[in-house]
């Protein structure tokens, strides 16, 4: 049997859901033991590969880049997971979206307050625009499970990823689903 | 013939930091830029919210190092509020603060930055990375986790949670310690003092062969920003900020953190979302906003105290400074500069722990909205972090400035990446190791980007190599 290939990704969030994977603390030698982790911010493989079979995503979509990376990991990933409230709900990331137009929150930030230099940062192929609103990843994509929390309890993205990799769904009852 | 060098389009993922290198006509580096490329808001969304959801809320800035902010926060509550916080809830917000350096600087030396020290900057990319160290030297990764987690939960002993804990309030903290939790943290603070005495010899060990990188990774003078208390030792929390140059001389000293708008201005980049702060006293309209430079963070606090403040952080800190010459000026080193003050926690921790005062019942005041504006500091792992809020009398935010650790060092990690790529690029042909070093270079400053943006450690790279007109020859991708 092939080992099941893992990823990890992070879009619009703040690492937070990441942290939580990582105080996971010493079961992660267990999960080296089970899979192999092909794609992550912490491993220094530098392209999303292909046939994943299951691909862990912080964070909500904000802007071009997030949107473009989600559509390429669904492209080749078998199961895709939104990991964390940003993903699954926007959450804190999606706090912008009453304020409207993003050039308005832009010119807030880069224009009002600085002493010196003041301007929009706008630098095509490097800056990527802002999307005009913050989206949750199954707006944008299809998602085949969700494990929600911001961040989710170590506990919950242990006994979510067992599951996956054993090719059952994380669950979703209880303890497994509270909110915060 | 400068080479161009196919990029697949699909490998440009979001929110990464990018390297610009642009040659001149003789084909050698003329200028380097990095840029980063996420942005949040929360200036802008925070308006309007109370400022006692604000520690909670601005936690979510960053999953490293969300105590930091929490710190920041609740300080700036504390300010508009004129609340005096009780003598235990000082004692544990400072426990808490110390758990999280260690935790993040564990994060950063174990997980991020081992894997180059341990396994080379060559070593084969999928390898390289945290699990690659667990299978090659499985006793030193499970010390370095059992580190992170310790500091870990430090912070969940105190606060609640070990991410984005509800604990730390405006006024002081939520709860107070109970004794069999402080004899429980006493209990495993002898491993995390060991581990990190390990790891530091083991750095030591390593220093000798790497004298290209220690004069390649940002190694230049700038200003120094930290905490200092009135005696010069070492803080993380309380105390005042201090200025101090190249030679150690102090350029500006006891400054409130109310004040820090007279000495820290902020400026934009065009290509870049994290903003660039610099020392306002040097740098007039017209000048190259490179005259305010000035680093945070640990290689900055330890060039800015006197002592660390405890017996075998001094120790470490005498050795530290007779091998950098006094005030250590490569970044390279801050990753030593990280491990004795992982030392130092674990021994003021140890000292905080033993006061009994910090069982007291008693650990929150309350007040009314007494002032329009309170600024909030703390030395996030990372550096020197500011909240300053402008409250209305019913304490809704009307204006929010944060100054993040890492944008302090943004110059600085500019210039970095200019040094690197002169020391080590020779002609379009960029070889693999060389822009794994310009990532580590990056990577020495420890950069939260979740911070300003996100991203930690092993973060993609682009180099583009532009000509002297700007126009495109080859670019190199890694991610
Ligand atoms: S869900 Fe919470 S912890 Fe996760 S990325 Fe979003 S803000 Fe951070």
């Amino acid at each position: 049997m092939t080992r099941p290939r893992l990823a990890t990704v992070w879009l619009g969030g703040c690492s937070g859901c990441h942290m939580s994977l990582l105080d996971t603390d010493e079961w992660l030698f267990e999960l080296a033991a089970a899979a192999d982790l092909v794609y992550s911010p912490i491993v220094d493989v530098k392209e999303f590969p292909h046939d994943v079979d299951v691909c862990l995503v912080e964070g909500a979509v904000a802007n071009e880049d997030n949107l473009e990376f989600a559509r390429l990991v669904r492209e080749r990933s078998a199961i895709v997971v939104s990991f964390g409230d940003c993903a699954v709900s926007g959450n804190v990331t999606a706090m912008r979206n009453p304020l409207g137009d993003p050039e308005g929150i832009l010119r807030r930030v880069y224009v009002d307050a600085p002493d010196r230099d003041a301007q929009v940062p706008h630098a095509p192929g490097i800056v990527p625009l802002l999307l005009a609103q913050v989206r949750p990843l199954h707006q944008v994509i299809d998602v085949d499970a969700f494990v929600p929390g911001c961040p989710a309890p170590a506990g919950r993205i242990r006994e979510a990823i067992e599951a996956l990799l054993a090719g059952r769904r994380p669950p979703t009852t209880g303890e497994s689903i509270r909110f915060g | 013939m400068p080479h161009t060098v196919t990029i697949d389009p699909v490998s440009r993922i979001e929110g990464h930091a990018k390297v610009t290198i642009t040659l001149d006509d003789a084909g050698s580096v003329a200028s380097a830029r990095f840029h980063v490329t996420e942005f949040r808001g929360f200036e802008a969304f925070c308006v309007g919210r109370p400022v006692w959801e604000m520690p909670s809320l601005t936690a979510r800035t960053c999953g490293i190092c969300p105590v930091s902010h929490l710190l920041a926060s609740a300080k700036a509550g504390d300010a508009v509020m004129g609340a005096h916080i009780p003598p235990a809830a000082v004692l544990l917000r400072r426990v808490a603060n110390l758990g999280q350096i260690i935790q993040s600087h564990a994060l950063s030396f174990f997980h991020l930055s081992s894997p180059d020290l341990l396994l080379g900057w060559d070593a084969d990319p999928a390898r390289r990375n945290v699990f690659g160290v667990m299978a090659a030297e499985p006793d030193l990764a499970r010390r370095g986790i059992r580190l992170r987690s310790f500091g870990q939960s430090v912070i969940e002993a105190i606060a609640g949670r070990k991410v984005h804990s509800p604990g730390i309030v405006p006024g002081g903290v939520a709860n107070p310690m109970s004794a069999e939790t402080r004899d429980d943290l006493r209990d495993r603070l002898a491993e995390a003092h060991a581990t990190a005495q390990n790891a530091l010899t083991l750095f030591v060990g390593l220093l000798d062969g790497l004298d290209r990188e220690i004069r390649s990774f940002g190694d230049f003078p700038s200003l120094f920003l930290g905490l200092a208390n009135d005696e010069g030792v070492w803080a993380h929390d309380g105390g005042h900020l201090r200025f101090v140059d190249a030679t150690g001389a102090v350029v500006a000293d006891h400054i409130d953190a109310a004040d820090y708008r007279d000495w820290i201005g902020e400026a934009v980049q065009h290509d870049s979302y994290l903003k660039s702060p610099y020392f306002k006293p040097l740098v007039d309209r017209h000048d190259d906003v490179n005259r305010g430079m000035y680093r945070v963070g640990p290689l900055a606090r330890l060039n800015v105290c006197a002592t660390m403040g405890s017996p075998l952080a001094d120790e470490a800190l005498a050795a530290y400074r007779e091998r950098a010459g006094g005030i250590a000026t490569s970044s390279f080193f801050a990753h030593w500069a990280r491990l004795i003050e992982v030392i130092a926690a674990t021994e003021q921790m140890a000292t905080l722990l033993a006061d009994d005062t910090i069982l007291d019942p008693m650990v929150r005041a309350t007040g009314r909205i007494s002032h329009p504006r309170g600024v909030g500091v703390s030395e996030a792992p990372r550096g020197t972090l500011f909240h300053d809020y402008t409250v209305d009398e019913y304490g809704l935010l009307e204006h929010v400035n944060m100054i993040i650790a890492t944008g302090q060092n943004n110059l600085a990690m500019n210039a970095t990446v200019l040094q690197i790529a002169r020391e080590w690029i020779d002609g379009p042909d960029i070889p693999e190791p060389v822009l794994n070093r310009i990532e580590a270079g990056i990577r020495a400053f420890d950069p939260c980007l979740s911070c300003s943006t996100h991203a930690i450690g092993q973060m993609p790279l682009a180099v583009e190599l532009l000509d002297a007109s700007g126009a495109r020859i080859s670019e190199r991708r890694r991610g």
